[in-house]
């Protein structure tokens, strides 16, 4: 289980980066944390002729203020998202869903950019980024571009980057004020891939104990991170509380349309998308409480 | 088309200059080009663990890093652990101590895993130990003396001396 022959650049800057892109195309990879894509590589499930590693670009490893909100660069890693003072104290949830992904060893080298360009459907971080409206800057040989993440992820492995554009920064903006948030997964054993994985948000007035806000977005039933509106909707203006979750939780199950596979039914996810909708709900509704 | 490089890095304190070709694995460099086979292959697609070195002092699935990316950098493999006159280091002795390991393919990956751990959080929750080494898979031990040894590991270097579990087991028994 070995790589098949490549060719191999490790560009000090981005804009070499970006030029070995534009030479290359399709027929070039980058390589960042390496998590996801060199074990496809040893099994020769990925053969690119170009490999394009980014680890050694300068200043890429940064995690910095964006507007108030937080803004990650191409190399940053994984673990940083549980560590970084700047994302702890304002973007706790990115944290959260992290602390799902795979083990100690894949958060040291697995890069925040690298999860949002590989685009598994069963990723937390993608998920996170559609959730909180994170913004994606790509680099290419006209310039810059941005990318909002509803826009980014297209399909399975398949994001809105073009073959000759690099994903440089994942922005997040401030989050709303009033949204409390959990991440929720079940997977098979500690580490796996997420059957099913969901992002909760919900904002109340507690004066008037009603919903004012709802955010529900799922990975693992889809080739995408799925964000169920209709759920969402169905929440705002219901008082908080078992009865209303419950309800929106029907409304996921349905709207949801996963896959079967090896390690999970169409019917399992379905019910495993409801049970998280009310249990994530109740979670993030308890940090309010506290 | 490039397809070898001169790699020059710093392995348990040693410096190497070696060419090696673009796709050849961290872990294949360590055991084939530099002799180091304590560190061991066992899925090659970064689940099991058994690769795991220390990257400039983070735990590493070696078998899923390309040689070329440790040009310039700084590892530990578990031949690093023990003294150079052999003397086995204070994790080493405790997975002795506790029955740690059976066949010992998983064990160097563990002993990694393990040493990263204790010098991050000196006195951890079994859950936190538990997290830790969910990225080092065992086939033969259960796992329950794995968890002994590293408890036992930082009670060590937290400067305690206390008997293994399994001396107290066998001592009621």
């Amino acid at each position: 289980m070995k790589p098949a022959r490549f060719d191999y650049y490790d560009p000090r800057t981005l804009a070499e980066a970006v030029a070995i892109r534009q030479e290359h195309g399709d027929e070039s990879t980058v390589l960042a944390g390496g998590q996801s894509l060199m074990p496809m590589m040893n099994m020769r499930l990925a053969r690119p002729v170009v490999v394009v590693d980014v680890n050694r670009v300068a200043d890429s490893a940064y995690v910095r203020d964006w507007n108030g909100g937080v803004a990650i660069g191409m190399t940053t890693r994984q673990r940083m998202l549980m560590q970084h003072p700047l994302l702890t104290a304002r973007v706790p949830l990115l944290g959260e869903a992290a602390q799902y992904i795979g083990h100690p060893q894949i958060r040291s080298r697995g890069t925040v950019c690298g999860s949002l360009a590989h685009a598994d459907p069963a990723a937390e971080l993608p998920t996170v980024a559609v959730a909180l409206d994170a913004q994606l800057v790509a680099a290419g040989p006209h310039g810059q571009r941005l990318i909002a993440a509803a826009d980014f992820f297209v399909d399975v492995y398949t994001t809105s980057l073009k073959p000759d554009e690099v994903l440089t920064e994942v922005r997040f903006p401030v989050l709303p004020a009033d949204m409390v948030w959990s991440f929720l997964e079940v997977s098979r054993r500690h580490g796996d891939f997420a059957m099913v994985g969901a992002v909760t948000g919900i904002a109340v007035d507690q004066a008037r104990n009603v919903i004012t806000g709802a955010r529900l977005v799922f990975c693992g039933v889809g080739a995408t991170p799925r964000r169920v509106v209709e759920a969402e909707n169905a929440l705002l203006g219901q008082a908080p509380g078992e009865a209303a979750f419950a309800a929106a939780a029907a409304l996921v199950s349905q709207g949801v349309d996963p896959h079967n596979d090896l390690h999970a039914s169409v019917a399992y996810r379905r019910s495993v998308a409801g049970t998280l909708t009310k249990r994530g709900l109740a979670q993030a509704l308890a940090t309010l409480a506290a | 088309m490039a397809t070898t490089r001169s790699v020059t890095l710093r392995v348990n304190g040693l410096e190497y200059e070696h060419s090696v070709e673009v796709r050849k694995t961290l872990v294949d460099f360590l055991r084939e080009d530099l002799g180091l086979v304590g560190t061991h292959v066992g899925c090659e697609h970064g689940v099991c663990g058994a690769c795991t070195i220390l990257f400039n002092g983070e735990t590493a699935r070696s078998c899923i890093m390309l040689a070329v990316q440790a040009d310039g950098a700084e590892l530990m493999t578990v031949e690093g652990l023990a003294s150079p006159e052999g003397k086995l280091d204070v994790i080493q002795e405790s997975f002795r101590d506790e029955h740690g390991l059976q066949c010992g393919f998983c064990t160097p990956g563990f002993l990694m895993t393990t040493y990263e751990l204790l010098h991050t959080i000196p006195d951890p929750t079994i859950d936190e130990i538990k997290d830790w080494l969910s990225g080092n898979i065992c086939r033969c031990t259960g796992y329950k003396d794995i968890l002994e040894s590293v408890q036992l590991a930082a009670a060590r270097l937290r400067g305690e001396d206390p008997l293994p579990t399994s001396q107290r087991e066998h001592d009621a028994s």
